[in-house]
């Protein structure tokens, strides 16, 4: 026996007990992870105030049935919108194809409410479309019929607008990554191109497209910026309500703990129906997509469908975003906006780098462990998409402060010497935040990518000699290259577009575009948020583009 | 000194067994097989030597060294086996050289290079050894992900259902080739699979698994001719059972006759018994006097399998040459030949498989 | 390439670290609900005559407090300031205030903008009378907020959403002036007269008056003096439609609220922090607060920013604004019974 793995394994305790270390690794951080969010159960536990049968009796049901109308919204404007584009942009062929494929993407640069603001601006009542209809026709305030931007209605759209891409963005690689043949069988048993759509490629780009739909739907109920401009009251401007308003957080704690819980629900039945399929990819072989090629009408159709989710997703508030930063650029832009930037994009590089890590790690250990803590613990994990950011922020706030203040006084029982707050109040704490919030972001496109990997060339790996981690980095990572840079792609972006923990959470004298923008347009000052939401498009638009052409590069010559 | 000793080894799945107190040993350089119908529980002892699965009782050696034990067991990657998987499970984003190559990556470089050019040269791809998996036919892909399991010259080489995705026709012919292949590599392999003509094919020893429990583990003529219980007999070659009793010492009574041969001990005149009765027992000769007429024939190209009727009811099979063509209904001439007397008692368990006297 | 990418990240990471907090002697720490714009440069005039750095973050008031007291004796804060009373009085509430102990500031500011126990004090005036469309709304048919609720307004006022604290802190005053029942009276006569069911901010409401959709808005005035300065034509255009209406003034005169600060108990720099305040109660800091914010002074006898002197003079609620924060919750559960959305 001369084989180096052989000796290796000789010196070693020949028996290791099975997969405990890895599997308390995983609870470990998941249970870190999930530390913010158990922290904001555990005020919840705390007893409230007098203020549930007041709520119960004026304002709970509206809560309740706004955020029902406004998911149920979203969940068809997203699916609609981010499925349709998916299959005409890589199933079919028609003229703006090629652009329309990476530019379907930079709505999902748009913070929501940046979007709600723009639009506002411009279709409101006072906004330059109504005042020049009004102008164009003499009519007068109730002379005539015009959708109220600042609406349920309008929260749906505009949610839609910016969310749709997370469900395009994951729904268009599973189509890439669907074996041709499995289409053709579809065809040759008597099946036109629609028909295959529905029951063939639907059906087995599901879990992506559940993946993408879950993430606009967590962000659409953890949404408060937008819903709350619009006057929407929804369980989540309804936590913000009973906190600051009523002054009760532990009853604020208990509204986001039921959110929590109704989050739950729907993972669990969303489970539950998906059952034992599975949907991995049973052959080895590809062949290289044959476009639909659509012409006259049906590419007519195509290009228009595309481009409205465009034009109203991103040309249009884009543009109005552009004219506001024309208007004060000269105010605006200097070296401090250059330290925005740099701010910005630091923490997007490092939390998408670290979230995306995490996610590698337990969505594997997912994989590896079908045992059932592993499964709740990473599930568990990955709830921080749908707390709004705030409520994250004070999760993260309470343990960090804890934690700091005990060593303070443990050093300075011990050693005399007062160690203050290490953690609390640096960039540790908003990346923290961060990657609680965002985990889900990186987890469900990880694990999405990773379900598409068949089992046994784990065990392959493993039989040629490779341990658990490095099949992730020999097998895993090369063959799920997409999904990561979607991932890192997706939380950087998402990073960028962040507030509230942010806000809340950085160091003194930090400031990020996002910041910016938020703090000018909430004081009602939209033309002044201009540059720093336009920055912030600007700076997702790099990696949309990069992430698209790797996408499409994949496909083909090494299908997954 | 075994290449792996199975030892008293069972595996369960959420508590339910699936393989139950087997026993097995392969000394290195043979070819072993584990066979048996789907379901059986052969694969999860495959996963079970390979360290992907844990043994509920217990224990799984190689070359000596204890792997597997119900407290414990050694990392897959760890163990220096070499797996042939099901669906292949070729690295998608690899070429067949770097597939190859992937279990040789802590070999020298030099090592590395003549180790990959000999398994190119002996899968007979060379010359696509830049190719992707995905452009390659089922039968390269195989002999791909073989190349790939012998190329760190594993310990012992355990193969999943390799040929099931190829074509019937290729498959036995396949096997061989395979067989050729480590036989010349000197490797000591074991494989799964449901197919008794493909183990026929490739391996030495085979262990006919049934419903969790090892049947057999014996060479594949003693497991024709001397099926050790009724679930071997039966899965094993065809056949036909007749009902039988003992009428003296080595002499059984049947629809067919009296046939001599050597029985248990424990069997005594009067006893009930079955008879195995292969096809190659009965032999097509007009001159015989005892005559059955015909129920149902299959015709094998070379041959035609005919099932016969006895007096008591029961069928038999025997085999005849296709130019002897007879109608079903026909009664054919035929005498017994039996060299292996194959007895169970009535009840299924075994008796006795002995040696028939001429 | 994959690991390139990955180290360079990194390095990123790596190079983050020495972005902790400051711990230099000669500083202040804030923790402030006033966005930055709206306080930076009075902090950086502050800076330059004094030479303490002033350490800034801005974030939601309540959230701000909560960090506070979360970081306990440790928090590096050693200021909260808020646009709103109700959140000053909840800091003292929660305990994590102190006593500011500056008789210069007990000196210049009216006690009803102080805290009584001295923990807070008010550093400028947000006022929130009516606005009216000059042409439709003759103002001498406008009196008081009480009276709003008449039914020649139905259908021609705007006001923004109850969940905004200046609507709350609007109608704890109410309370306090005329009692619970009354208050609530109030808001539901005001929801019948609303315009539209109320959506966006302050601007919106006094955009949606000028274009017509409504005849009278409430809002602050330092809304409508931003306006006036915009950037954007339209909002200048907006502005110039609308005039300020002072209400009550026969009475307990206009709604105001304050923004201030509390002085923090655990602050490290209790010193330099009442400088601080005490700069920015003085003179100088006061009129730039009308000039730049287009708020009022709380001090009384500061010239006033030409768009402000031309809304004249008005006699504000004299309420010590503690009452503010103590009616907080009762002010919103009248409006969620009101159903003022």
């Amino acid at each position: 026996m001369t084989d180096a793995t052989w000796v290796v394994a000789r010196r070693r305790p020949a028996l290791l007990p099975r997969a405990t270390l890895w599997q308390g690794a995983v609870l470990a951080v998941a249970a870190l992870i999930a530390l913010p969010v158990l922290v904001v159960i555990g005020v919840a536990l705390a007893p409230a105030g007098d203020v549930w049968r007041h709520l119960g009796e004026t304002v709970l049901a509206d809560y309740v049935t706004n955020s029902l109308i406004l998911m149920a919204g979203v969940a068809i404007g997203t699916f609609v919108g981010g499925v349709g584009c998916a299959w005409l942009a890589s199933m079919c062929d028609f003229p703006g194809r090629r652009i329309f494929e990476w530019a379907l993407l930079l709505p999902m640069a748009l913070p929501a409410y940046i979007i709600a603001y723009t639009y506002t601006g411009l279709l409101e009542f006072a906004g330059p479309v109504q005042t020049g209809l009004r102008d164009l026709f003499g009519w007068q305030a109730g002379d005539y019929w015009f959708p109220r931007v600042r609406s349920l209605g309008g929260a749906v759209v505009m949610l839609s607008l910016v969310l749709y891409p997370y469900v395009y963005l994951l729904a268009r690689a599973a189509f890439l990554s669907q074996s041709i043949c499995v289409l053709d069988v579809s065809r040759t048993l008597g099946n036109g191109p629609w028909r295959t759509f529905f029951t063939v490629a639907l059906p087995l780009a599901r879990p992506a497209i559940v993946a993408g739909m879950s993430l606009a739907l967590m962000e659409t109920l953890a949404d408060y910026g937008t819903v709350q401009y619009f006057g929407v009251a929804t369980f989540t401007t309804g936590i913000f309500r009973t906190w600051y308003g009523l002054d009760d957080m532990n009853a604020a704690a208990q509204l986001a703990t039921i959110l929590l819980a109704f989050v739950v629900a729907l993972v669990a039945i969303e489970r539950l129906s998906r059952r034992s399929a599975r949907f991995h990819h049973t052959t080895g072989r590809h062949q290289d997509i044959r476009r639909f090629r659509l012409k006259g009408v049906k590419a007519a159709a195509a290009f228009l469908f595309c481009f409205v989710a465009l034009a109203f997703g991103f040309l249009v508030p884009a543009g109005q975003l552009a004219w506001w930063s024309v208007l004060v650029a000269e105010k605006e832009v200097d070296g401090r906006f250059l330290t925005l930037v740099w701010h910005s994009v630091e923490l997007g590089a490092i939390a998408a780098v670290l979230s995306v890590m995490l996610a590698l790690f337990l969505g594997y250990a997912r994989r590896l462990f079908r045992t059932r803590p592993v499964r709740v613990a990473v599930d568990v994990a990955g709830l921080g998409y749908a707390v709004p950011g705030t409520i994250i922020a004070i999760g993260v706030v309470i343990p960090f402060a804890f934690l700091d203040n005990r060593l303070d006084a443990f050093m300075e029982a011990t050693f005399g010497i007062s160690t203050g707050l290490l953690l609390s109040g640096t960039i540790v704490a908003v990346v923290s935040a961060y990657l609680v919030r965002f985990l889900a972001v990186s987890l469900q496109t990880v694990n999405a990518g990773l379900d598409r990997i068949r089992p046994s060339l784990d065990d392959a790996g493993r039989s040629l000699g490779l341990g658990p981690a490095e099949v992730v980095r020999r097998i895993h990572v090369p063959m799920l290259e997409g999904s990561l840079l979607t991932a890192l792609l997706l939380v950087f972006v998402d990073v960028l577009k962040e507030l509230p923990a942010t806000l809340i959470l950085r160091p003194f004298n930090f400031n990020t575009l996002a910041v910016r923008a938020f703090e000018m347009a909430s004081d009602e000052r939209l033309a002044s948020a201009g540059p720093a939401a336009l920055t912030i498009v600007a700076a997702g638009i790099v990696p949309v583009v990069l992430l698209s052409r790797s996408i499409t590069r994949t496909r083909g010559t090494r299908p997954a | 000194m075994n290449a792996l000793d199975v030892i008293d080894v069972s595996v369960a799945y959420d508590g339910k067994p699936v393989i139950a107190g087997v026993d097995l040993a392969l000394e290195a350089g043979v070819i072993g097989c584990l066979l048996g119908p789907s379901g059986c529980g052969k694969t999860s002892l495959l996963r079970a030597i390979a360290g992907f699965e844990p043994v509920a009782t217990g224990e799984i050696r190689l070359d000596g060294r204890t792997v597997s034990t119900p407290r414990g067991a050694l990392a897959p990657e760890r163990r220096n086996v070499g797996m042939v998987f099901q669906d292949f499970a070729l690295f998608p984003h690899l070429t067949v050289a770097d597939n190859i190559a992937f279990g040789l990556r802590k070999r020298p470089a030099a090592e590395r290079a003549r180790r990959l050019a000999e398994l190119l040269d002996l899968i007979g791809l060379a010359a696509s050894a830049g190719a992707y998996p995905h452009q390659l036919s089922g039968g390269q892909q195989q002999r791909v992900a073989l190349a790939r399991a012998m190329a760190p010259r594993p310990a012992i080489l355990l193969m999943d259902e390799p040929f099931s995705s190829i074509d019937t026709e290729l498959r036995v012919q396949l096997a061989a080739e395979v067989r050729a292949m480590m036989l010349r590599d000197g490797m000591t392999a074991i494989l799964v699979t449901h197919d008794q003509h493909e183990a026929f094919a490739i391996a030495d020893r085979i262990a006919v698994i049934g419903d969790g429990r090892l049947r057999q583990w014996d060479r594949p003529y003693a497991l024709y001719h001397q099926p050790a219980d009724r679930f071997v007999a039966d899965f094993i070659g065809e056949g036909a059972t007749i009902a039988g009793e003992i009428v003296g010492a080595g002499l059984v009574r049947t629809g067919l006759g009296e046939i001599a041969g050597d029985l248990a001990a424990g069997l005594r005149p009067g006893d009930a018994v079955a008879v195995l009765v292969r096809p190659d027992d009965i032999v097509h000769d007009d001159a015989s006097p005892t005559r059955l007429p015909v129920v149902a024939r299959t015709f094998r190209g070379s041959q035609y399998l005919y099932e016969l009727r006895l007096p008591t009811g029961e069928t038999v099979f025997t085999l005849a040459h296709s130019h002897r063509e007879h109608e079903v209904g026909e009664a054919i001439g035929v005498r017994l030949d039996v060299r292996h007397l194959t007895v169970f008692s009535a009840g299924g368990d075994p008796v006795a498989s002995q040696s028939a006297r001429r | 390439m994959e690991n390139r990418h990955f180290a360079a990240l990194f390095v990123l990471a790596l190079g983050a670290a020495d972005l902790a907090a400051p711990a230099l002697a000669d500083e202040v720490n804030l923790y402030s609900a006033r966005k930055e714009d709206l306080i930076k440069p009075l902090l950086d005039r502050f800076t330059e005559k004094t030479g303490i750095t002033v350490n800034l973050i801005t974030g939601e008031a309540d959230v701000l407090l909560k960090r506070i007291v979360a970081e306990g004796k440790n928090t590096p804060a050693d200021l909260l300031l808020t646009t709103d009373v109700g959140r000053l009085y909840r800091a003292k509430s929660e305990g994590v205030t102190a006593p500011i102990g500056s008789a210069a500031l007990v000196a210049a500011v009216p006690a009803q903008y102080r805290d009584p126990a001295d923990h807070w004090v008010g550093l400028s005036l947000r006022a929130r009378p009516i606005m009216y469309v000059k042409g439709k709304v003759d103002p001498a048919e406008l009196s008081t907020y009480e009276a709003l609720v008449d039914a020649k307004w139905q259908g021609r006022i705007c006001i923004r959403s109850s969940s905004n604290v200046y609507n709350q802190s609007m109608m704890a005053a109410m309370i306090a002036a005329d009692g619970a029942e009354a208050a609530e009276n109030w808001a539901k006569g005001l929801v019948a007269n609303f315009a539209r069911p109320p959506e966006g901010g302050d601007r919106d409401q006094i955009k949606a008056a000028a274009a017509g959709q409504c005849d009278i808005a409430i809002a602050n005035t330092y809304y409508l003096a931003g306006m006036v300065g915009s950037e954007e034509a339209a909002q200048r255009e907006a502005a110039a439609k609308v005039a300020v209406f002072w209400p009550n003034q026969d009475g307990r005169g206009t709604h105001v609220n304050v923004s201030g600060a509390a002085l923090v108990k655990a602050s490290r720099h209790p010193d330099a922090a009442r400088a601080l305040l005490e700069f920015l109660a003085n003179d100088e800091s006061q009129a730039w607060y009308a000039e730049a914010n287009g708020e009022y002074p709380v001090r009384p006898g500061i010239g006033l920013s030409p768009v402000l002197a031309e809304w004249g003079t008005f006699k504000a609620d004299e309420l010590n604004l503690e009452r503010l924060g103590e009616l907080n919750a009762e002010a919103l559960m009248i409006m969620d019974r009101a159903g003022w959305k």
